[in-house]
Formats: structure tokens, sequence, C-alpha cells
């Protein structure tokens, strides 16, 4: 589907796509396999869920090519639950997000948790009406994916790990830069430009604003609810949690609890009261014990 | 005059920008302690079961009941106005509105994401058309005696008020154009 107009209404456009990033902002997107982990989502707070055949976890663990999930387990999750629901396609691999926006999903995530279908490009986001989230470790991929036609970013953080460090890298990472680029002079953002490999226009827009272009949010790794807080301190606008909530050994109250948290993430004493009692959290993975790193694919 | 954001979930910080631009320090309330400080309330866009989770969470809920029913000035947008209606359809059981309004509102009314769109909207009272982004949008189906309907979509109503209340289907925040928060800002106040 392209961008159409009828009745002087115009969908798929750029405030649209972007605006809906908006919405869920200061909210908790959650990794579902199966139509009763998204009702248990959405009745904990969940403002989106991702439907997915495997948490990253077991997409680690089994090996194999990771694929779109089948249709009708999406489908089946987007009829129990009101909230939006997103699906992930390959990164390049633009048929399977043409059959993802023709279920209407919500959101399309072009995730590195899947095995890419192209080594070399990534989707062409702006031939499409569904919007497009893409990870990033960097602000250069950040803006790279914008300039595809991204409407939301995710700093990458490594997927199914319960690890909540590389998440703070790429955020720091990204953050950093842009604090940075707000403090050169506009000869210098011709070098910016060149070293992030990002269009000079996204760049200026970046200095000229201190913000990405896109609403930014936070992934890979998030476990628990300080985890969350972390994360949104540093300067995520929410949250994406996978593993972390379903992987664990109580789901329910930890994903209220990662929910309150993300609202409440700068008041210790709330943060305090919704830590206690969760049962135990994902065992999780250092990063020394990583065969695969799913942050590096993506270009 | 001292206007309060409900900053539980969703697009307050854009509320905030958009007051902020027309010479207006709007305050992000969280917590019962916060809604004391102000003396007119935003409820943005975002996601309608999670704000209203997180209402109770917050320990808000009673605290802005009680507020709403001495006629402070409220203003929902989208999550907001299902929030502050009298009876939502297609929403979770358990997702109680505050019944600031006589209206009935229906969520996700135009569709998915995909069905989501951007209009010139003819609004009562406004000169020229009004730029409106409508994101999985909700629709009052039906109004009271005390509601004034401002604007329509295909017949259908997304602009609407009382006098002390002002709801829309669309995110005014989104648009480079203050005119309904200036609505909602001239809304006198009768509270306190």
């Amino acid at each position: 589907m392209t961008n159409s107009e009828t009745n002087s209404q115009k969908t798929g456009t750029v405030r649209v796509k972007r605006g809906l990033a908006e919405m869920l902002k200061g909210g908790v997107i959650m990794d579902v396999v199966t139509p009763d982990q998204a009702k248990i989502a959405e009745d904990a707070g969940a403002v989106a869920v991702m439907a997915l055949e495997r948490v990253p976890a077991d997409i680690r663990a089994d090996g194999g090519i990771a694929r779109m999930s089948d249709p009708e387990m999406v489908e089946g999750i987007q009829s129990v639950v009101t909230i939006p629901v997103m699906a992930k396609a390959r990164i390049g691999h633009f048929v399977e997000a043409q059959i993802l926006e023709a279920l209407g999903v919500d959101y399309v995530d072009e995730s590195e948790v899947l095995t890419p279908a192209d080594e070399k490009h990534h989707i062409d986001k702006w031939a499409f009406t569904v919007p497009f989230v893409c990870g990033a470790t960097n602000l250069g991929e950040a803006l790279r994916r914008i300039s595809e036609g991204a409407c939301m970013i995710r700093s990458k953080g490594e997927a199914g790990t319960g690890n909540v460090i590389q998440a703070v890298r790429h955020l720091r990472t990204i953050l950093g830069d842009i604090k940075k680029i707000g403090q050169a002079d506009s000869a210098e953002l011709y070098d910016w430009a060149k070293r992030l490999q990002a269009p000079v226009q996204l760049v200026e827009e970046v200095a000229e604003t201190g913000l990405l272009p896109v609403p930014m949010f936070c992934a890979g790794g998030i476990a628990t609810p300080a985890d969350a807080a972390l994360v949104m301190q540093l300067g995520a606008q929410a949250v994406f949690v996978g593993s972390g909530i379903f992987k664990s050994e109580n789901p329910e109250p930890r994903a209220r609890a990662i929910v309150e948290a993300t609202t409440n993430y700068a008041n210790p004493e709330i943060l305090a009261k919704v830590s206690k009692g969760l049962g135990g959290p994902m065992t999780g993975i250092g990063m020394d014990e990583l065969s695969i790193k799913l942050e590096e694919r993506g270009w | 005059m001292q206007v309060g954001v409900l900053a539980l979930q969703g697009a307050f910080e854009r509320h905030i920008k958009t007051f902020q631009k027309i010479g207006v320090n709007a305050l992000p309330v969280k917590s019962p302690d916060d809604l004391e400080q102000v003396d007119r309330l935003v409820i943005p866009g975002g996601e309608s079961t999670a704000i209203s989770m997180l209402l109770n969470l917050n320990s808000l809920r009673a605290p802005l009941q009680k507020r709403i029913s001495e006629k402070m000035p409220v203003f929902g947008t989208c999550a907001g106005m299902i929030v502050l209606s009298k009876t939502v359809l297609d929403g979770r059981e358990d997702q109680i509105p505050l019944n600031a309004i006589d209206i009935t509102v229906r969520r996700n009314a135009f569709g998915r994401q995909i069905d989501s769109f951007e209009s010139e909207l003819e609004v009562k009272g406004l000169n020229e058309p009004f730029p409106a982004v409508f994101i999985r949008a909700p629709i009052v189906e039906s109004v009271g005696n005390s509601v004034e309907v401002y604007a329509r979509v295909n017949g259908q109503i997304v602009l609407c008020g009382n006098d002390s209340t002002l709801v829309t289907s669309f995110h005014p925040e989104l648009s480079d154009d203050n005119r309904i928060h200036e609505i909602f800002l001239s809304i006198e106040s009768k509270d306190r």
C-alpha cells in the first residue's frame, strides 16, 4: 500500500507514522509468543505487544534461521488484545513486511533478532503505510535507518541475554554523540555526517533540536524494574522487554512492576516498592559467553 | 493559572511543548501531590488501558475524580478523551472512565494504524480548518444534553465539550497549531 487520499484524509504520513510512536512513550512494549501471554501483557499495562514465534533467548538457544512469525499466530494475538500489535520482519525482507502490513499489524520491527535476508540493504520503509521501528547501536546507524523511513529507533542492546550492559552502551553512544553534535559549528557538521555515514540534513536537524528526529526507545537485555528505570534515566523514551518477562519465574507481577518502574523511573521509593517479591529474573548471559552477537547484524 | 499534564504514559511532553509555545508553563503530573499544585489538567494521548491502570497504581484516581466533580477544567486528547468519558465501548472491562463529560466513546473506531490519518478539520468557532492527526482514534458515538459538538469526521463526532471539559479524538499536540490548546485555556475555572 502507498499513501492514499480519500475525502481529504491522508494515511501513512510521517506525522501519522511517528505519531503512534509518540503515543507509546513512557510505556513498555512486551514480546509475546501466544495469545495468553498477550493478555497477560495487556493486563499488566503494556502499551503494545510484539508478536513473535520465539523470544530472543529461545532463538539464541535453538539456532537455525529465525523468520517472520506465522500470520495465523499474529492474527491470534491481534484478536485478543486492544493495544497495538507489532511484529518482526527480517532485515531487508520487504516481502515479510508487505505481509505484515496486509495483516494490519500496527508497527513493523525490521529486526536483527531475526536472521537477516539482505547483507547490504535494509527495507525502503518510505514505500509502506505501516510505520517501522529499527534497531541502532550508534547515531550513524540510527540516522541511516531514519533516512530509509524508520519512524522509531530502539537502541539494540543484546537481545535474549537479560544483560543490560549493551543497552546502556548503545544509549550512551547515541545520546553522547547527539550532545557533541549540539556543540559543533556548521562546518563541523559536514565532518560529523561523513564520520557517521549519515545524511547531512539529518545531522543538522539533530544539531538544531538536540534530539533524534523520531522517538528513541530502548531494547535488548532489560530484565528488572531497575533495568527499565536505568535506561529511562539515561534518556530512553520507552522500553521494549523481550525475554525478560516470560523467561522469568513469575511473569505477571514482573510485567506490572516493569510498567510501574517505567512510569516512575525517577522515584526510588516507588522503584524499591515495585521491585519486591517478584521471584527470580531470567538467568541471563555474560557478553563473553556469547557465540552470536545479534547487535552486529544491520549496516 | 497552573496548567498540569498527566504524565503517566503517552504524549505528555508534546502537550507541555505546545503550552510552552504559547508562553504557558505546564507541570507534569505523576502523583497526588503534583495534582494538588495544578488548577487545570490535560490527559494526553497514549494507551488508555495503560493510563487507566496507572491512575490506580499511582493513587491518582480518587483525587482526580474529586477535582473533576468540583469542575476543574480538563482536556482529553484521544486516550485522554476515553479516560474522561462516561461510557467506553470496545474497551477492557476493568477500564473505568472518569465521567467528566456525558459521552459514549468507541475505541479504535477508525481501525488499525494503517487507517490512521490526517485531515483538515472544520471546527465550530475557528475561521480556518485545523490540521488534525488521528491515530488509532476513538469516536464519540453519543452525547448527552450538556455536551456541545464542535467538529465531525464523516458525520462522527471528534471534538466536543461541556462547561469544564474539552475532548478530541485527534492529537492537537502533534500539529504545529495551538488553537485547540488556546480554547482549553479559555475555559473559565469554577473550581476552588
